[in-house]
């Protein structure tokens, strides 16, 4: 059986529904934008409903219940149940703080599929650090027993960066303690509040490598036990990689408010014009969206992409971390060492300063 | 690595674990199987064998099923059966 990819494209596999931007934690490599959405502009769960409706008719098989935390909202059942009852497959991302036993427990109740909880680091002090929040790491290991002893399906995400990357052994021994079929072993990637503290968060090029190798050494050792998933460290990399699979290809993202993104930093793009789904069908916003149909295809590839045999594998890469580091949003993602612009990314990786994290705050 | 051919035990009850669904879905042309963070097409033979793991029956049982409901040799369909059951159980979709 093989991994759905392009055979079904032309329709989105999966939703990321962002409820809140509110978050109890930090963390400053969080991929929320800067201008975070406040509570009084977030959809309701009606509306929340009607977007799971339209995204299953759509072709949409998996929603991502995200936020911010989406446990700060206090009809985050109601807004499970629905997409359940839309025939979505449920995934909760949680940081695992301010999410009630009682809560999750109802969730389950609800048909929640599968749980995702974020785990900084496996050494607690290092790990409240890296969140801004004292006692997190004791909150999401309790929460982890209670996802497990409900017999829900769990994954631990560690984002990586310079002050946990040499602990992913202890990150996965943890993860496997915690009772997680899967982990994440995700190099943090370099939006949103990452981008502001990238010199904070970036390893070196000596950790980066040591790290790939463990990994692969880790999937041998725990063959059949865990499942690792690895996002790679793409300043480090020679080729981009296929952001969110293709712009408007397989996922959509939708914002507190409503607006609809094809993937979540596209608003650092000046000049995109985003539609919401107060105004408009999910459908409509998919097909016509000025924002949905920039990127898509190949028309408006520059050279090197647009001769490329690459072209159709990585789609040029990322737009959002093209435009963050050339200011044009259709040039080669400078990632790729074919880019004209690849040195400069060379140089930011080899940039590490000891300066304090600047914590994401609303 | 464990090898795909390893045998399964004919006793086994094979079956999706909680966050694992076999859905048929329109829009996306067929049968998919929905796990944590992946979403898998599977053709019409790999539903068929999904569809039998459901606790209840056993390995053998499936087997004996699909050898008659393809009018196949036992052998061969033990064969790929046990491939495609070991695949699966190594991503963690199936519990053996």
């Amino acid at each position: 059986m093989a991994e759905a990819s392009t055979a079904i494209a032309s329709k989105p596999l999966g939703l990321l529904a962002e409820l809140t931007h509110r978050c109890p934690l930090g963390c400053p490599y969080c991929s929320n934008p800067l201008a975070l959405e406040a509570r009084d502009v977030e959809l309701d769960a009606a509306t929340w409903a009607r977007v799971f409706r339209e995204a299953a008719a759509l072709g949409v098989l998996q929603v991502h219940l995200s936020g911010g935390e989406p446990a700060a909202r206090r009809d985050l059942v109601e807004i499970t149940a629905s997409a359940r009852t839309a025939g979505l497959y449920t995934n909760l991302i949680t940081s695992g703080v301010g999410l009630p036993a009682k809560v999750l427990a109802a969730l389950a109740d609800a048909g929640l599929d599968h749980v995702q909880i974020s785990i900084q680091d496996s050494a607690p002090v290092s790990a409240d650090h890296i969140a801004g929040y004292d006692g997190a790491f004791a909150r999401k290991r309790a929460l982890a027993a209670e996802v497990i002893g409900l017999k829900l399906p769990l994954t631990i995400n560690a984002v990586i960066h310079r002050a946990n990357i040499d602990r992913i052994g202890e990150l996965v021994d943890l993860a496997l303690e915690m009772g997680a079929a899967r982990v994440e072993i995700a190099h943090a990637q370099y939006y949103g509040w990452a981008l502001r503290n990238r010199a904070a968060l970036m390893p070196t090029r000596e950790q980066v490598m040591r790290a790939a190798a463990l990994v692969e050494e880790l999937r041998v050792r725990h063959h059949g036990r865990i499942v690792i998933d690895a996002v790679v460290p793409d300043y480090h990399a020679r080729f981009p990689k296929p952001c969110v699979g293709g712009w408007g290809r397989r996922s959509l993202n939708v914002t507190p408010s409503g607006k609809v993104l094809p993937c979540h930093a596209a608003e650092t793009i000046p000049g995109l014009v985003f539609w919401s789904v107060r105004e408009h069908a999910l459908a409509h916003i998919w097909e016509k969206s000025p924002a949905f149909n920039a990127f898509r295809g190949s028309a408006w590839m520059l050279e090197p992409c647009a001769s490329c045999e690459r072209r159709d594998i990585d789609f040029g890469g990322c737009r959002c971390q093209a435009f963050a580091l050339t200011q044009d949003a259709r040039a080669t993602d400078p990632v790729c060492q074919l880019s004209p612009r690849h040195a400069l990314v060379e140089e930011l990786a080899m940039i590490q300063t000891e300066v304090p994290y600047s914590y994401r705050r609303m | 690595m464990t090898e795909p051919s390893t045998a399964i035990s004919p006793d086994a009850r094979p079956r999706l674990p909680r966050g694992v669904r076999l859905v048929h879905n329109e829009a996306q042309g067929g049968w998919v199987l929905l796990a944590p963070e992946r979403v898998f097409q599977a053709d019409a033979i790999a539903a068929e064998v999904v569809k039998r793991c459901t606790g209840e029956a056993t390995f053998a049982t499936i087997v004996d099923d699909l050898a008659k409901t393809y009018s196949a040799p036992r052998e061969r369909i033990l064969a790929d059966v046990t491939a495609m059951l070991r695949t699966l159980a190594d991503k963690k979709l199936l519990e053996l």
